[in-house]
């Protein structure tokens, strides 16, 4: 029920986001969705992308620093208080976040979140035995082709 | 040759200072023989003198100090911490130190003769910069195992002067004391001084609140220039002196009142000029690494210091002010890779034991040195290697913050540190460079 994220080490200087980008794309690697954490000197890109061996070795090949983590990606009704149901669940189970980020596939769609937890076992039990609706990486794949 | 005084031509110790130079000479010998008898208690030396039979009785002129071994800033950290003490622990005064090249200091000690002399050469430089003992003196160096501190201080208190043992750092209450207990002298680095100067010429300061007449700087490189910026911004004059740690402390060489070099102490020291790469002498007037004998020290003996600092040894003859010894130039540079930053002696050595505190693995790195003020700043760029990264923010500043403080705890300095992406540092074939000194020291 975890989807693999690539992490990659990043200066934070004009055109080195472009850098990274422009590898997976003549690699012809889709990034599903991004989220960049940022100081003011370096920064953290995270990615989803659905073949990320390949986009793990073109990086590497290009000279990142790169690293593989599990995170759970769980959908939310697109409307308010969508998420505050989601966290008190997560809250509820007594499990931390490390970070978040949320996408939508397309307009109109239910939301995904993506989380990095303390305890990923212990908040997919509580989300799923919630009715929750926790993606695997065919089902996450499955719904960006639609 | 400068043949009028800047201020009052006054000698501290003429009967050394001022000894006709024949007699100089064979006090030097006298000394060396009885340093070599000192250094036969070591077993650094102990070793060495076997391998090449030198007896104290072998040394019969000031030549035969070709014969005695070289001495290494890394034999200190091979014996470290105490394997030159040639007195027994009971009867040592003091311990100083200074920065070893990794994690740990380089201890010296003091018997009582040895603080007792060192206060004395202290005092020679001090006065003939102006020092009187109705003066009030400020020293803004850190008192602790730096010799600067403690060195200046025994050779003020011999002077009879009065001391505001004011230690380092905080700029306002070092120019607030100044202004409300007007020493005339102040005891600092230059590049302090020149901090200090800027707020000072900056208006925050009324000049004329301030009695200082004389700074005598210490601590690191400086250069002519700096000299006539602060004299002229500050309205007092400037003096430079010499020494080292390994070797004692400060004393070992200062400036008289004529500031034609700085007088090489040497009833004390012998001083010798080689080529850093043969070892062989250099005749006076060439530059080449300083190498440093210290004749009278009874605790830690040291024979032959190499002092990786780069001088020369003027060879214009005798100064008006009447002292018989020789000058040496102003430090101009290093033959290794140390760095002088805010005072403090740095090791690239010291950043890459700190980095392997971190890590297992030390990455690659460089370290950048700049003066974008008055003061030195240091920043160590460091490459992410895959060990040390982490898809975590906290992860990644705790990360960068144990190496500050791994640096802070080794150097006693705080750097910035500068996480860059891999393979974007300069690398150097051979022997590694890994500093870049932007100050323009002009050395």
């Amino acid at each position: 029920m975890k989807i693999q994220q690539i992490s990659l080490f990043l200066e934070n200087k004009p055109g080195h986001l472009s850098a990274i980008c422009r590898t997976l794309a003549n690699a012809k690697i889709n990034i599903v969705t991004l989220s960049l954490a940022d100081t003011q000197q370096f920064g953290i890109v995270r990615l989803i992308v659905e073949d990320w061996q390949r986009a793990q070795k073109m990086l590497e090949a290009a000279g990142y620093v790169v690293n593989v983590r599990e995170v759970v990606a769980v959908t939310v009704a697109d409307r308010p208080g969508g998420m505050a149901e989601l966290l008190d669940i997560v809250c509820t189970a007594d499990v931390n976040i490390e970070y978040m980020y949320a996408f939508t596939f397309h307009h109109g769609q239910e939301s995904v979140l993506v989380f990095r937890f303390d305890n990923p076992d212990k908040a997919i039990a509580a989300l799923k035995a919630a009715g929750r609706d926790v993606l695997d990486a065919v089902s996450l794949f499955s719904r960006h082709v639609e | 040759m400068n043949t009028k005084p800047i201020v009052e031509n006054r000698v501290w110790q003429p009967e050394f200072e001022c000894m006709p130079r024949k007699e100089l000479e064979a006090l030097q010998v006298k000394r060396l023989r009885e340093a070599v008898q000192r250094a036969q208690k070591v077993p650094f030396y102990q070793q060495r003198f076997a391998e090449t039979k030198i007896t104290p009785e072998s040394i019969q002129s000031l030549d035969d100090i070709r014969r005695l071994p070289f001495t290494l800033k890394a034999d200190f950290r091979d014996n470290y911490p105490l394997g030159f003490l040639a007195i027994p622990r009971s009867e040592v005064s003091r311990y100083q130190g200074t920065s070893g090249t990794t994690g740990k200091p380089t201890w010296t000690a003091y018997s009582k003769a040895d603080v007792a002399h060192w206060a004395d050469l202290c005092a020679r430089f001090l006065v003939s910069g102006g020092l009187r003992s109705d003066h009030t003196v400020q020293i803004s160096f850190g008192f602790g195992l730096f010799t600067g501190g403690f060195g200046l201080h025994n050779g003020i208190q011999r002077v009879g002067a009065a001391i505001i043992p004011i230690s380092s750092g905080n700029s306002e209450r070092q120019l607030m004391t100044m202004q409300d207990m007007r020493p005339e002298i102040l005891i600092c680095t230059p590049s302090y001084a020149l901090k200090l100067m800027d707020t000072i010429i900056g208006g925050s300061v009324d000049r004329t609140s301030i009695a200082l007449e004389h700074a005598h700087f210490g601590g690191e490189p400086w250069t002519e220039d700096m000299r006539t910026r602060i004299e002229d911004g500050l309205k007092i004059r400037c003096w430079n002196n010499y020494g080292m740690a390994e070797c004692g402390g400060p004393g070992i060489s200062g400036e008289c009142a004529y500031r034609n070099g700085m007088h090489i102490q040497e009833d004390h020291y012998i001083f010798e000029v080689v080529d850093p790469d043969t070892l062989e002498p250099l005749p006076d007037g060439e530059r080449g690494e300083l190498v440093v004998t210290p004749l009278c020290r009874e605790a830690f003996p040291v024979l032959r210091y190499r002092t990786r600092d780069i001088g020369y040894i003027y060879n214009d003859g005798f100064c008006p002010c009447g002292r018989t010894t020789r000058r040496m130039s102003r430090i101009l540079g290093r033959t290794d890779d140390m760095l002088i930053i805010r005072g403090v002696n740095v090791f690239p050595s010291q950043i890459e034991t700190a980095l392997m505190r971190v890590d297992a693995v030390a990455p690659h790195y460089m370290i950048e040195v700049s003066r974008p003020a008055a003061l030195d700043e240091v920043t160590v760029h460091i490459e992410m290697n895959p060990g040390m990264f982490s898809d975590s923010m906290r992860e990644m500043q705790s990360i960068r913050a144990s190496i500050a403080q791994a640096i802070a705890s080794i150097t006693g300095l705080h750097m910035h540190i500068n996480l860059v992406q891999p393979n974007t540092l300069e690398r150097f074939e051979g022997k590694s460079r890994r500093v870049k000194d932007l100050r323009n020291l002009g050395c």
